[in-house]
């Protein structure tokens, strides 16, 4: 009892004592709002590094953006050759996968923090963990992993840049993220990590909404809610087009 | 011009969509056929989630069917007892084709079927359109007289039980033939977003011997119909029908589809059954390659 007491006692004093930073996040956009012309936006996430007095941090510190979407239970198909044609063979289901994540970093990963940290705090591309149900075996979880975040890459949902991360002054921090006009709506986590020599010394999150707004909010509400007359509205206005071009067009 | 479509969570061009919609209205206005064989796959092409683009697809066809039907039923061009049998067998068809689909979506197999179904189908109906018309063609070329193809059903046609007289048609027969051809459009419908138009034509000249004149009418009559079912149907069950992507292809087949028939009237009817065929052929030649190709994305990404 007593030993936990100083133990205790001893790690709150080094909590405090060590002199560790602190981070100030915020986003250009807390809110995304998806309209009838949206087509992709650029988030600036940026910050301030302090040190616990509040001057400038004097250190340098790597700075590790993370920008996560809601996550999803997916199944993932893979296709290969039967009889001549290419056809879904096999799958895999993963219980957690992030409908978009960036990572954005001021050096590469690799040379910030080792694999286990990396692991740890889901830093990388690498490092996602998507949960896949252990009925298969290691090999194919890899393959299927690999395939997943290949295929999201290209549709410009995950991304990992190296670079994008810039430092200025020792104390504001900034990252262009960019999100396409494919993402899910939903909340999205952006959490910023300072690292010093390999240790995740602070993180902070904040957050961004992504939701539909406008008439594109009420198409995907009413087709989502009231299917009927969604089907009789859409029945509807095709029938009215025909009818009005064919009038149109008999009287020119 | 960027447009976002709510229901397939993308931006899209908006131009090029309603242009993709002015080009099957002008096959649509030209042949008599809904288009919808051009517009599914074009959307998928184009990026559009293959569930959204034949559930939005048939919605279109809808659009540039009403201006055709109104037409034809003008000069009489309609038999409206042999449509409603054709419509009944299509609104059935697509009730199984939506359960069908549901099927080989839990399998993870539906983009498969699809694009066997268009090879296969598109593949034998282009074969068969190009073969007949080459001959009347030739026969025109060497100046024999086209001999008068002589009118008759199928004969397994004949043996079905139950006969009725369709008037306009100038048949006496069992309405279970009309049936059972409505019932396997409308799977066709709801499975390929397509109105079946092309499926519809040759089946009502060469298996149930319909007289040539009520032939497209009629045709346009049940696809307007069943096209109207699928996009209930697929309100109601996949809730895929982008009523932001259905109006910009309507925009454009609506008007495509008057401009083709204006066009129609000056070119003969054997060449443009011919370009028909030749453009029906492209298309099951494309999708024949995408099936035996090695494709660009071996995976897929489905939501549980």
């Amino acid at each position: 009892m007593f030993v936990r007491f100083w133990l205790a006692l001893l790690a709150l004093l080094m909590l405090t004592g060590a002199r560790d930073p602190i981070l100030v996040p915020d986003v250009s956009q807390h809110d995304v709002e998806i309209r009838h012309d949206f087509n992709g936006t650029s988030l600036l996430l940026f910050g301030a590094i302090l040190s616990p007095d509040g001057t400038r941090a004097g250190q340098d510190y790597d700075i590790v953006v993370v920008l996560e979407g809601p996550a999803r239970p997916i199944v993932l198909r893979q296709k290969s050759r039967v009889a001549g044609v290419w056809i879904n063979a096999d799958s895999a289901i993963f219980r957690s996968v992030p409908s978009f994540y960036a990572v954005a970093s001021s050096r590469p990963l690799k040379d910030i923090v080792d694999e286990r940290t990396a692991d740890i705090y889901e830093l990388g591309l690498d490092a996602l963990q998507l949960s896949p149900s252990d009925s298969i075996d290691p090999a194919a979880q890899e393959r299927f992993s690999t395939g997943l975040v290949d295929l999201m890459k290209r549709g410009g949902l995950y991304s990992q840049n190296q670079h994008a991360v810039t430092v200025t002054g020792q104390v504001l921090y900034q990252a262009h993220i960019y999100l396409p006009s494919s993402v899910q709506t939903g909340s999205y986590t952006a959490e910023t990590f300072a690292i010093s020599h390999g240790r995740v010394v602070a993180s902070a999150i904040s957050r961004v909404e992504v939701r539909k707004l406008g008439l594109d909010l009420a198409i995907a509400d009413f087709a989502q809610h009231s299917a009927f007359l969604y089907g009789l509205l859409a029945v509807t206005i095709s029938v009215a087009m025909g009818w009005v071009a064919g009038r149109f067009f008999a009287l020119t | 011009m960027d447009v976002y479509l709510p229901i397939a969570n993308l931006s899209v061009n908006g131009l090029v969509i309603v242009l993709l919609g002015g080009l099957t209205g002008l096959l649509s206005g030209m042949f008599g056929v809904g288009g919808g064989f051009l517009t599914t796959p074009l959307l998928i092409f184009y990026g559009v989630p293959p569930t959204v683009a034949a559930a939005s697809a048939a919605s279109q066809v809808t659009g540039a069917s009403v201006s055709g039907v109104f037409a034809h039923s003008r000069r009489g061009g309609v038999d409206y007892q042999m449509g409603g049998v054709l419509v009944a067998g299509g609104i059935v068809g697509t009730g199984i084709g939506s359960l069908l689909f549901r099927l080989f979506s839990a399998l993870g197999q539906i983009d498969t079927v699809i694009n066997i179904l268009y090879v296969v189908l598109l593949g034998s109906i282009g074969t068969l359109m190009a073969r007949e018309s080459i001959q009347t063609l030739r026969a025109a070329r060497s100046g024999a007289a086209p001999s008068p193809r002589k009118r008759r059903h199928h004969p397994l046609v004949a043996h079905l039980p139950l006969r009725w007289r369709f008037y306009r048609s100038g048949l006496y027969i069992s309405p279970l033939a009309p049936l059972l051809l409505g019932l396997l459009t409308g799977i066709a419908t709801m499975l390929m977003g397509i109105g079946g138009g092309f499926m519809m034509v040759p089946a009502m000249l060469y298996i149930l011997g319909m007289s040539a004149n009520v032939v497209v009418g009629t045709s346009l009559f049940q696809i307007l119909f069943v096209t109207m079912a699928t996009t209930m149907m697929h309100a109601l069950t996949t809730k895929a029908v982008d009523l932001v992507l259905a109006v910009l292809l309507l925009i454009g087949s609506v008007s495509g589809a008057q401009i083709g028939a204006q066009l129609a009237q000056k070119a003969s009817p054997v060449r443009l059954r011919l370009l028909l065929a030749v453009i029906v052929l492209l298309v099951a030649a494309r999708m024949a390659l995408g099936l035996t190709y090695h494709p660009d994305e071996l995976f897929t990404v489905n939501p549980l």
